[in-house]
């Protein structure tokens, strides 16, 4: 019986760690924050029938949803499309789901739908479960627009894309020819899991860029993967340094994996030597700007993602636009801004930052 | 074997009381019920204050069909949970069905071949758990921790982090669609048409009397001829085909498979369960009781979801309150009836300050701080 008890405690034991093992095999799970998704859709242009001369009406009352509560990145795009709505005279307020599960959001959108707001600006957890209610809330009259993350093209009529593939892979791209010295030489990438699409456009396009004459003297040696887990991209940058003892530069195309390589090497005998740079939020790098770690590094602002998703909300709600390509409107601070193919508006080049203008931002 | 099945539910688990305890025991219940079916009157009142659209029919479609999945998962909890025992893992079966789902329709498998293999699968996980319980004898608390972490896992290795979606619209519409033209939804027809046979199954058959005996009196009901470690493993099997079904419906109602749906769905259920009055030690509940238990939550999940100022957060907490209030109040409510029970025969109080009896113990002994 004794025996008996020890193999109940074993196979528990088993279930556990087999269970965990499963779960950190897989890599993290977590919603990737920086989607710039590619767009390659139809080339619908048509003449607008918008009223360009109308103006954004007062009081509207808008619905932001984010992925989810409580994520600190969405949190700062939701704040800049409350500041917008609030620019117009309007009221916006927050509703989002507790879990990053496209179920929860749709169960939400059906609820907001039935409040009957004048637009709903949401970015979306899965492009398709939120069609079938996205349409139900166009066929009330709600204006849709996804910012960060798009649904598909039927639930929404604008997008605000923080940036394109494109312009992320060519700002990589540039960004080691930059931080490698004058000289040139070897680079190695730190990005998140191996199947995360958007890292994986990105380093595609910047891959692309680097067979130009003008990249010659850069030489990408290695992509290597952190999983966007703080410590196994540690191990990695770790890891790429003893492997590329020349190595010049490593860029992350992530936030998790550039703060972690930026940590190793500012306490490392290669800081000043090798150079890390990619995608970050400045409060997350300042100390390694400070420090001297990191030369340079770049991120769209997520405030502006919201800012810019408020204002299209608001003009689409004015009637001042109706989503198709070429119409265009006054975003506030932004300027004017222009719908693209696809009912896509693109905010802009990324934001780089250096220890010149790094102390203007806050996020 | 099995026809030796007590006739009466619950022998009792305090050999020393009184036999007046049983109808004592069905006098909470009745009360039980009547505090679950105020406290819907109360939400029902607050909801239409807090939006016009809260007595609609559409809310009623919206809300109920939001709640499908919570309801089908709590029709096997409330048998698992009756005989003492838990599964946490439902959530995590509902969402390994719902990736594998995802998978198998992507490699371009009918879905009439797909949901009976999805079935299966949650058999075998029902099975895993059954056999780690049954089998080993280990708890169930600990073994379902434990499945839930690995089936989750499983769902994220079957699909990865990719959704997939384009299910056939035939299926999604009927998920999507309401029953026959009228504000019911299809899924809550079918959950209402399962949970009427959960109710026969546990209130008018030897399998459910016996399901109470073992949750009132493991001992007993195996020393009376129960074959107790069958009828749990039939249970907790029986909890894996349910969540996979759940499953099925939650992917063709959003038509959308992922490893991540449903976290968290486990609590929903569990809470709905012992709010419904199916104690959380066994041996006593009713289907009816978690009936009423899931219109609570869903009316207070809707009420809360038409405001834009209540913070998605407050369905939690308050399911949260309502979960604790459900296991204190019978609990503080026993207390004070074995405190007046004692008092009345003129001993001391076990817990002095919990009971209300005026009269104080003539002996001011040890624990008699004030």
């Amino acid at each position: 019986m004794r025996d008996s008890r020890f193999m109940r405690v074993l196979a528990l034991l088993f279930a556990v760690v087999l269970g965990a093992a499963v779960i950190t095999g897989c890599g993290s799970t977590k919603d990737d924050e920086e989607s710039g998704s590619a767009s390659s859709g139809s080339t619908a242009a048509e003449t607008t029938a918008a009223d360009s001369s109308a103006t954004i009406k007062k009081g509207l009352n808008v619905v932001v949803m984010p992925k989810q509560l409580g994520n600190p990145y969405e949190e700062l795009e939701d704040k800049g499309t409350v500041a917008a709505i609030e620019e117009t005279g309007g009221t916006a307020k927050i509703q989002g789901p507790t879990d990053a599960a496209a179920s929860s959001q749709v169960s939400l959108l059906r609820s907001i739908t039935q409040q009957k707001p004048d637009a709903i600006v949401l970015a979306a957890n899965d492009p398709n479960a939120v069609v079938p209610v996205l349409k139900q809330a166009q066929q009330r009259g709600i204006k849709v627009v996804t910012q960060d993350s798009d649904s598909a093209p039927e639930g929404r009529q604008i997008f605000i894309n923080q940036a394109t593939t494109q312009s992320i892979g060519e700002q990589l791209a540039k960004q080691a020819l930059e931080t490698a010295g004058s000289a040139g030489g070897e680079v190695a990438v730190l990005s998140a899991t191996a199947n995360a699409p958007n890292q994986n456009a990105w380093i595609k396009i910047m891959q692309t860029e680097l067979k130009k004459p003008e990249y010659s003297k850069i030489k990408l040696v290695k992509v290597a993967y952190g999983d966007d887990d703080d410590q196994k991209s540690f191990q990695q940058a770790q890891g790429l340094l003893s492997a590329y003892p020349n190595l010049k530069s490593i860029v992350s195309p992530t936030t998790v994996g550039i703060a972690a390589a930026a940590r190793y090497v500012s306490d490392s005998k290669y800081k000043g030597k090798v150079a890390v740079t990619g995608l970050g939020t400045p409060n997350q790098m300042r100390k390694f700007v400070k420090d001297g770690t990191v030369a340079q590094f770049a991120l769209w602002n997520p405030e502006d993602v919201g800012y810019l998703g408020g204002y299209a909300a608001a003009a689409l709600a004015s009637d001042v636009i109706t989503g198709k390509q070429g119409e265009s409107f006054k975003a506030g601070k932004l300027g004017t801004k222009t719908i693209g193919e696809n009912g896509e508006i693109v905010l802009g080049p990324p934001t780089t930052f250096t220890t010149d203008n790094i102390d203007k931002f806050d996020f | 074997m099995s026809t030796i099945a007590p006739t009466a539910p619950a022998p009792d688990r305090t050999p020393s009381s009184p036999r007046s305890e049983d109808s004592r025991l069905k006098a909470i219940l009745g009360r039980w019920e009547t505090l679950i079916l105020a406290l819907i009157a109360l939400v029902f009142l607050i909801g239409s204050g807090i939006s016009s659209e809260f007595l609609t029919g559409e809310s009623l479609t919206t809300g109920s069909s939001d709640f499908t999945e919570y309801a089908i998962l709590a029709l096997p909890l409330t048998l698992i949970i009756a005989t003492g025992e838990i599964d946490l893992s439902v959530a995590s079966v509902l969402a390994l069905s719902s990736a594998l789902m995802g998978y198998l329709w992507n490699q371009g498998l009918p879905m009439e071949g797909i949901i009976p293999i999805c079935l299966v699968a949650g058999a075998l996980c029902g099975l895993l758990n059954g056999w780690l319980v049954t089998g080993l004898g280990l708890p169930s608390l600990a073994v379902t921790i434990g499945t839930l972490a690995l089936f989750r896992g499983l769902a994220f290795v079957i699909l990865g982090d990719e959704s997939v979606t384009s299910f056939p619209t035939g299926y999604t519409d009927w998920a999507f669609g309401n029953f026959a033209g009228t504000v019911v939804p299809n899924t809550i027809v079918l959950f209402l048409v399962l949970a009427a046979v959960f109710a026969v199954v546990l209130h008018r058959t030897p399998f459910g009397r016996a399901i109470f005996a073992i949750g009132a009196n493991r001992e007993a009901a195996r020393f009376s001829g129960l074959r107790v470690n069958r009828i749990q493993l039939r249970l907790f099997i029986l909890s894996g085909v349910i969540a996979a079904l759940a499953g099925i419906l939650l992917t063709l109602r959003n038509s959308t498979a992922a490893g991540n749906v449903g976290e968290g769905f486990e609590l929903t259920a569990i809470a709905a369960v012992v709010l419904g009055g199916v104690s959380i030690f066994g041996g006593t509940g009713t289907i009816g009781g978690v009936l009423l238990a899931l219109i609570l939550l869903g009316g207070i999940q809707k009420a809360l979801n038409l405001d834009p100022d209540i913070s998605t957060y407050w369905v939690n907490i308050v399911f949260g309150i309502l979960l604790i209030g459900s296991v204190l109040g019978p609990n503080l409510a026993a207390r004070v009836r074995e405190a007046r029970r004692i008092n009345s025969r003129g001993t001391r109080p076990p817990r002095p300050g919990r009971s209300a009896a005026p009269q104080s113990g003539p002996g001011g002994e040890g624990n008699s701080n004030a």
